[in-house]
């Protein structure tokens, strides 16, 4: 992990978990990791492996009353972003901190245009007069390459493709210039030409602004191509981190090295067997308490290793994993 | 012979509007598709979301009424025949869709979801059709013990395997899979892509395979199709495809691909603007007019069926794009 001075969030032994009928779960299992001062960190993981619960617990969005941060600590700016009071919070959001959410149309008010939405959004943080708001309400959206700005502030979120909400939901996730932008899942219902230009926006209003960014996708070929760093997240813990070209080149656990040779590269010969990840990623009730991915890996592993649970450590310079002895070698 | 030879085939829905609800224009989801399909091969179908994809999968196995055109399957005609008609074809042209969750009746166990085949197709003794149910299971990777349970009870990746065991069910020669993997979980995907090249190869299956993902749409064609809005606008094998592209649409969506190796970004010529809508598509060269290229208007007058450039490869010859 990279010098505790360059880093502009801290996240230690974090641990969130739901309250349900069935009990408590634990979505996010003690996790921790930096993300370097002005790069990009990219959390990768499958479907329910605890990317968007990590994202809603550093700002402090968790479903009420059931998710609870139960321990750990989130350092951002000085501060444990996990013991400051929810209206402190409210200001730190949005203004420091900002998110753009998995599904466009849950953080975009149906019947409010975007011109007010946007207004809303510098208003909460500044107190700048009216033309002041529109000026620069009509410099983001040119910055995130919507056409004809003045007129697309009149209308409403339904009136635009999801690429344009995508970019309004950027546009009001920018407008305070944020230190910090988590972009959960940006580009996944949109078509590959319109993530194309989805994440090149990203990573020139960051070059441009200097910010610092947590990009979470499930998707390897975004991460290789926008990352600095790379957590790998399974069930609910992560299992390695590393920079972008030395987990590609050098992956150390089992499910990385599974998932890196389980998808179909473009220069495969057509119509030929892929290597495949056997079983299914398990449900959050079926968590174990040792190595999560023991009875995916086809390897063996002791009772003990089924049952306890390997440390988070160090591997190489840089390169952290879950050190399961069966599952890193 | 090919199983299926599809000529100029259009699909147009309704488009109603004012306070008659009269039609008032039409959505030119497909507008004259031509392609052919072999015995055990598998032609994949690439393009953005709204392209057509899904609407020209429902046409070949007539679970639309198409506009024009005609469907050529296994030597008859299908364009026209009725439900009732088309019955006996139906066993050997199947569909899988991208959500398992929503084509399987939840109500259903899997033995319920697997035996409906046989008993809509009349075949079979209720014992037979538990001994093929056992197989089908068998077949696509899960246990006989799973029978008697219902599709919630299942993760993605087994849904899907349900799909395509029903589909396969009654040893079709055509299936259309729409997106069979998209909702899948990564480590997921791979079981699911193997099973049908098993199934391909064991069986002789023809298959339509549409994607978004182009990287996945090439390990599985022989031949790619290259759709933009409602046109074929290039054909290819599949690794001629991807090394000589000759249309501009098939290099800008190559161009997209975030290829997973980070000694291998690159500076991307990027598509501006969005898919445009099948309602009222410009005239001439669709993509050239969105990429507002100088040479559009020459191709309002020309003729843009595809031209053979190379052995088997197929492009729309335009002015602006090609
Ligand atoms: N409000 C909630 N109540 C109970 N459990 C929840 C709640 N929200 C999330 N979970 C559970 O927490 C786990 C992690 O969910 P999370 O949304 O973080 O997954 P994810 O990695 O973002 O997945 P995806 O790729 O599908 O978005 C899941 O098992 C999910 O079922
Ligand atoms: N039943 C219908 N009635 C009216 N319009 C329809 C109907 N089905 C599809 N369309 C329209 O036809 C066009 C093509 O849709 P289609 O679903 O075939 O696209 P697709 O290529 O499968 O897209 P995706 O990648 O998003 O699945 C779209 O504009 C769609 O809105
Ligand atoms: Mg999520
Ligand atoms: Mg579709």
């Amino acid at each position: 992990m990279t010098a505790a001075s360059s880093s502009i969030l801290e996240v230690r032994d974090l641990v969130t978990a739901f309250d349900t009928d069935a009990g408590r779960m634990t979505a996010v299992d003690g996790i921790s990791f930096n993300v370097p001062q002005g790069k990009t960190l990219g959390i990768v993981g499958e479907s329910g492996c605890g990317k968007s619960v990590t994202a809603f617990s550093i700002t402090r969005l968790l479903p009420q009353p059931h998710g609870k941060i139960l321990g750990g600590s989130i350092r951002f700016n000085g501060q444990d972003l996990v013991q400051v009071p929810i209206d402190e919070m409210q200001k730190i959001r949005g203004n420091e901190i900002s998110m753009i959410f998995q599904e466009p149309m849950t953080a975009l008010n149906p019947v409010q245009t975007v011109g007010r939405q946007l207004a809303e959004a510098i208003l909460l943080h500044s107190g700048c007069s009216k033309a002041e708001v529109l000026a620069s309400s009509i410099e983001m959206m040119k910055k995130v390459r919507i056409p004809e700005p003045e007129q697309r502030l009149s209308e409403y979120p339904h009136q635009l493709s999801g690429g344009m909400r995508q970019r309004v939901m950027i546009a009001m996730a920018l407008i305070n210039k944020p230190k910090l932008l988590i972009a959960d899942e940006p580009t996944t219902a949109l078509d590959v030409t319109v993530q194309a230009q989805i994440l090149e926006l990203i990573a020139d209003l960051q070059k441009e602004m200097g910010m610092s960014v947590i990009l979470i996708t499930h998707d390897l070929g975004v991460i290789a191509q926008v990352c600095d760093e790379v957590a790998v997240m399974y069930a609910g813990r992560l299992v390695e981190q590393a920079g972008v070209f030395d987990l590609f080149a050098r992956p150390r656990h089992a499910y990385t090295q599974g998932l890196l040779e389980s998808i179909p590269r473009l220069d495969s010969t057509p119509k030929t067997k892929l290597k495949a990840i056997q079983g299914n990623v398990p449900g959050i009730a079926d968590f174990k308490p040792g190595c999560r991915f023991a009875d995916r890996s086809g390897r063996e592993h002791t009772e003990a290793q089924l049952n306890t649970r390997p440390p988070f450590v160090e591997i190489a310079p840089n390169h952290r994993a879950e050190n399961c002895p069966v599952c890193v070698a | 012979m090919s199983l299926l030879t599809v000529k100029n085939l259009q699909q147009y829905f309704p488009v109603r509007g004012g306070v008659l609800h009269r039609a008032v224009a039409s959505c030119k989801a497909v507008d004259g598709v031509s392609i052919s399909l072999g015995e055990s091969e598998t032609l994949g179908l690439v393009g953005e979301s709204g392209c057509g994809k899904t609407t020209l999968g429902k046409a070949i196995v007539r679970l639309l009424k198409p506009t024009s055109g005609s469907i050529e399957f296994d030597g008859h005609d299908i364009t026209r025949v009725s439900t009732g008609a088309l019955r006996p074809m139906r066993r050997h042209l199947q569909m899988i869709f991208q959500d398992p969750a929503e084509s399987l009746n939840p109500r259903h166990t899997v033995r319920d979801i697997l035996e409906e085949p046989f008993i809509v197709q009349k075949i079979g003794t209720k014992d037979e059709r538990r001994q093929w149910v056992v197989k089908l299971l068998d077949k696509v990777g899960l246990s006989a013990s799973v029978m008697d349970r219902f599709p919630f009870e299942f993760s993605g990746g087994q849904r899907q395997r349900i799909g395509i065991a029903r589909a396969i069910a009654l040893k079709p020669k055509l299936i259309v899979c729409d997106e069979p993997v998209s909702a899948l979980d990564v480590s997921v995907q791979s079981q699911v892509l193997n099973l049908l090249l098993d199934l391909q190869r064991e069986m002789g299956l023809s298959y339509l395979f549409i994607a978004h993902g182009l990287n996945v749409v090439k390990h599985m064609s022989d031949r790619v199709a290259v759709m933009y809005l409602g046109k074929i606008v290039e054909l290819a094998p599949a690794v001629d495809l991807y090394q000589n592209p000759r249309h501009a649409y098939t290099k800008a969506l190559l161009d997209a691909i975030p290829i997973a190796d980070p000694t291998q970004r690159r500076e991307r010529q990027l598509l501006r603007g969005d898919v445009p809508s099948p309602i009222n598509p410009p005239a001439g060269c669709a993509f050239g007019h969105r990429m507002k290229h100088p040479k559009w208007k020459e191709s309002v007058s020309m003729d843009l069926t595809l031209q053979e450039v190379a052995p088997g490869h197929w492009v729309q010859p335009c002015p602006c794009c090609t």
